[in-house]
Parts: C-alpha cells; sequence; structure tokens
C-alpha cells in the first residue's frame, strides 16, 4: 500500500465542448491540508466535486486507499468507459465529506436531525447512537446549545457549523470544503475558520478551495494554484504566498492580497 | 313580489338531501385519494430517466388538464364501454373521469413542487453518501408536501366542486337530488337554493383549511 489516500490520475472534465479540466494529477497522503486558489472560472469547485463524484469525469481515475473507483469495462481508443454505481458513488461519499458554499442544510429538520439523517439513513446506526454521536459533533462546532433550533432560525455562520457537524460525524477520511465562508457577512467568516481550522488540528485530511488567502496561508500544508484546467503551481504556503515561481501566480496572489492577506 | 316561499319542503326533503351529501362526500374523496396516488405516479413517469415514460407522462397530463371535465365524465361513462365492452355503472364512470382528471392537476403540483427544491437539497444529501431514493422519501417529499398543502387544499375544494357534474350520469349525489326534489315538488327557487348551501357547508371547511394551510407555511418561512 502506497502511503497517499487519494490519488488523482490524468483527470478531465468537459461540460459538452467546453473543457474545464485538462489533466490533473494528484496525490494526497493522509493529514495534508490542501488549500486550492485559483480565479473565478478556473474550475476549483469542478475539481472537488470530482473528487466526490458530484461530477462524473470525462477520462482519469481516482483511487481511493490505493483502491481505483469505478469499474473499466471497456476502451475505445485512450478513452475508457467506466461504470459507476449508485452503491459505489455512496461508499465514496461516505468516505469523501463536502461542505458547501450554500451549506445545503435540510430546512425541514432541527439542526440535531440535520447531523443524525446520514448516521442513521446511512450508516445504520440506532437512534440512540447516531444522537450520541451528533450531540458530540455539534459540541464540538459550539452548537450544542442549538441542537432543537431550525435551520432557518440561525446565522449564516451557526449554519456552516452544523454542516461541518453533519459531515464530520459521518467519520469520512477525507473532508472538501468548496468556499466555505464565501457567502457569509464578514463578521460571521471567523467563526467557521476557526471551527476548520480545529479540525486541521486534529489531523484531517482537508481539501479547501478558499479566497482567504491569509488562512490559506495560515492553515495549508501545501498549496495548488489552478489555472486554465491545471495545477499551475504548487508548493507549501511558504513557497506560493511568498516566492511563487510562475509570473502567473504571483499576479494573481498580488491582485487578492490587496483584499484578503 | 308575492312569491309564496315554502321551506317546509326543505325540512321534509333533508334525508333524501342526506343521502346525496354521503354520495358527494364519497365521490370527493375517493376521487381525491385515487387523483393525488396517480398525480404521484404521473410526475415520477414525467421525471423518470425513460423517454417514452417522460412523453406518455406530459401526454396525459395535458390530455386531461385541457378537456372540460364533464367531457371526461360522459366519454367514460357512453364512450369507454364500447372500447371494454362492458357497461360502467355510472360511479364507477364518474369516478375514472374525475379521478384521472384530479390526478393530472396532481401530477403538476407534485411536479413543480419538486423541482422547486433547490438543487442543493439534492447535493447536500448525496455528500453524505444517501441514496436517491433515500433522499426522494427522506429530504425531498416531506418539503413538497410542506410546499404543496396550499395547493393540494386547493384541488380538494375543485374536486369537491367538479363531483356535481357526475348527476349527469345520474349519480345519486347532492345534485341530482336536487334536481329531482325540484321537478317533483315544482318547487326550484327553495330547493336548488338549499342545494347551493348544501354545497357551501361541504367546501367552505376545504377553503378554510386551505387558507389556514397558506398562513402556517408563511409563518414557516
Ligand atoms: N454544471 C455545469 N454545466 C456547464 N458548465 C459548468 C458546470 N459547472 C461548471 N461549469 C463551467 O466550468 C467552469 C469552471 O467552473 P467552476 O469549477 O465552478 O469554477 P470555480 O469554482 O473555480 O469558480 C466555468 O466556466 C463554468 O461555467
Ligand atoms: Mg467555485
Amino acid at each position: 500500500m502506497k502511503n497517499h489516500i487519494l490519488k488523482v490520475e490524468g483527470l478531465t472534465k468537459s461540460f459538452g465542448t467546453n473543457q474545464v479540466l485538462k489533466g490533473i494529477d494528484l496525490d494526497i497522503a493522509p493529514g495534508e491540508r490542501i488549500a486550492i486558489i485559483g480565479g473565478s472560472g478556473s474550475g476549483k469547485s469542478t475539481f472537488l466535486r470530482c473528487l466526490n463524484f458530484m461530477e462524473t469525469l470525462t477520462t482519469g481515475a481516482i483511487y481511493l486507499d490505493g483502491t481505483r473507483i469505478g469499474r473499466v469495462v471497456g476502451k475505445d481508443g485512450d478513452k475508457e468507459s467506466v461504470v459507476y454505481s449508485p452503491r459505489t458513488l455512496c461508499d465514496v461519499r461516505k468516505r469523501v465529506g463536502m461542505v458547501f458554499q450554500q451549506f445545503n442544510l435540510f430546512p425541514h429538520m432541527s439542526v440535531l436531525q440535520n447531523v443524525m439523517e446520514g448516521l442513521v439513513t446511512v450508516l445504520g446506526k440506532s437512534k440512540g447512537e447516531a444522537r450520541q454521536i451528533a450531540e458530540a459533533e455539534l459540541t464540538k462546532v459550539a452548537l450544542h446549545e442549538k441542537l432543537d433550533a431550525f435551520p432557518s432560525q440561525l446565522s449564516g455562520g451557526q449554519q456552516q457549523r452544523v454542516a461541518i457537524a453533519r459531515a464530520i460525524a459521518m467519520s469520512p477520511e477525507i473532508l472538501l470544503f468548496d468556499e466555505p465562508t464565501s457567502s457569509l457577512d464578514p463578521e460571521l467568516v471567523g467563526e467557521v475558520l476557526r471551527t476548520i481550522n480545529t479540525l486541521g488540528e486534529e489531523g484531517r485530511t482537508m481539501l479547501l478551495v478558499t479566497h482567504e488567502l491569509g488562512f490559506a496561508y495560515r492553515f495549508a500544508t501545501r498549496v495548488l494554484f489552478l489555472y486554465d484546467g491545471k495545477i499551475h503551481e504548487q508548493g507549501t504556503a511558504e513557497e506560493i504566498f511568498k516566492n511563487p515561481q510562475s509570473e502567473r501566480t504571483r499576479a494573481f496572489i498580488a491582485r487578492s492580497s490587496e483584499f484578503s492577506l | 313580489m308575492n312569491y309564496q316561499w315554502d321551506f317546509g319542503i326543505i325540512w321534509s326533503s333533508m334525508p333524501v338531501f342526506g343521502r346525496g351529501i354521503v354520495v358527494t362526500i364519497e365521490l370527493t374523496l375517493i376521487c381525491l385519494v385515487l387523483g393525488l396516488i396517480l398525480g404521484m405516479l404521473l410526475s415520477l413517469a414525467q421525471m423518470s430517466r425513460v423517454r417514452a415514460l417522460q412523453v406518455a407522462g406530459r401526454s396525459f397530463v395535458e390530455f386531461f388538464r385541457n378537456i372540460p371535465a364533464l367531457i371526461q365524465l360522459i366519454w367514460f361513462f357512453y364512450a369507454f364501454p364500447i372500447l371494454i365492452g362492458a357497461q360502467l355503472s355510472p360511479f364507477t364512470a364518474a369516478v375514472l373521469g374525475i379521478t384521472l382528471n384530479t390526478g393530472a392537476y396532481c401530477a403538476e403540483i407534485y411536479r413543480s413542487g419538486i423541482q422547486s427544491i433547490a438543487r442543493g437539497q439534492w447535493e447536500g444529501a448525496r455528500a453524505i453518501g444517501m441514496s436517491d431514493k433515500a433522499i426522494f422519501r427522506r429530504i425531498i417529499l416531506p418539503q413538497v408536501f410542506d410546499r404543496m398543502l396550499p395547493a393540494f387544499t386547493n384541488r380538494a375544494v375543485e374536486v369537491a366542486k367538479i363531483t356535481s357534474l357526475a348527476s349527469v350520469l345520474s349519480v345519486h349525489d347532492l345534485m341530482y337530488q336536487g334536481r329531482l326534489l325540484s321537478a317533483t315538488y315544482y318547487r326550484p327557487l327553495e330547493i336548488l337554493t338549499a342545494v347551493g348551501i348544501l354545497y357551501l357547508c361541504i367546501i367552505y371547511p376545504l377553503s378554510f383549511a386551505s387558507m389556514m394551510a397558506e398562513r402556517h407555511l408563511a409563518r414557516k418561512r
């Protein structure tokens, strides 16, 4: 077994004739915290969504713990045809959690029910056990006083923390964050970033798409700069932010820093 | 105006009205329940991945929503039996006609309800590994029912009204009894007025429920 937990090989993704991802390779080791930065429309969300198969890959392969996801059923020239069964996708998503920009909480369920839902319907835990886990996770994100509230009664920051609790309750091996603070009022960004930071300190493997470059600098063990559907440059936070090799990376960081570094 | 009102006729006809009311309520409930089920199936067909099912569901809905309900009822009573080679009872023909009509309208309520649930709800649920079936049952449907409650109670009001058409097939509902009584006693003014008021008594509670459902929903937002 290699020591990577997730491996991406030759990933491309097209929407119709628009090729958004143009060949991405990436090895992720356990405990890595990877920040993905890049201009809007550069394919950051699409890349993240391919990792838990919210989007299906056009070509390429993803390995979880050394096992390829999907079944190759044939080859047409260079292009493999791969079948992803619903069962497989559900299994992958149990292991690769995701937090969205828009939270996507279930509005008809209380905070506690939101977090319990996956534990009961996906992992098959008893109500009692699910409740225990959900309460513990909600305590971790400092929302133990809001168990019976409904999402509409919470601030954006609180809703995003519920969404984080919902994701980590499933004990995923990897967590994906797609601009988790971009739809929050500025004064609520801090509480969510602190929560994400705490998860990082626990040694969780995480990928974070963000425009908060200051946070990315402090948080990430590795930074990827995405440009034109490719990983244009990558390195440690120090390397990318303080000493970028590419002129394009430098320009992007200079432009963004006016707002957030 | 020197019309001699005779309200006595109404009191003495009450047992007959009563029988009509029972039939009207029966017809309403049966058609509403069957229509809700049919509508669900039709909306699922329209949203399925199978193209033939989509087309069939869509055609059915457009067909039954765009033909007057009265023609549907009469068709099922007089024309349909020729096709199947067996006579339908007036009640069965009425149930068929009204149910198909109601199903077509309910399908639209479900479809717009399900589509109004944002894509994010599917994604949020998929991201924790829920199957499509579980998502539909646990996440989408409960929200559809919540949102669609006013539309469904409105439909119930419509169904209760439409059942009065069944009297032309001589289903013994409230309208039929009213027409029969007024022809028998030559007292259309008293009797048909009473029939109207009795319909009001059956239907107004439904309208009221619909109004309350809307308010309840507005408060929840
Ligand atoms: N579902 C989709 N259908 C068609 N095009 C899409 C879809 N999702 C994303 N795209 C396109 O892919 C490109 C990259 O989008 P995205 O990954 O959201 O970028 P980013 O997150 O970096 O801003 C954009 O040009 C966008 O229009
Ligand atoms: Mg994005």
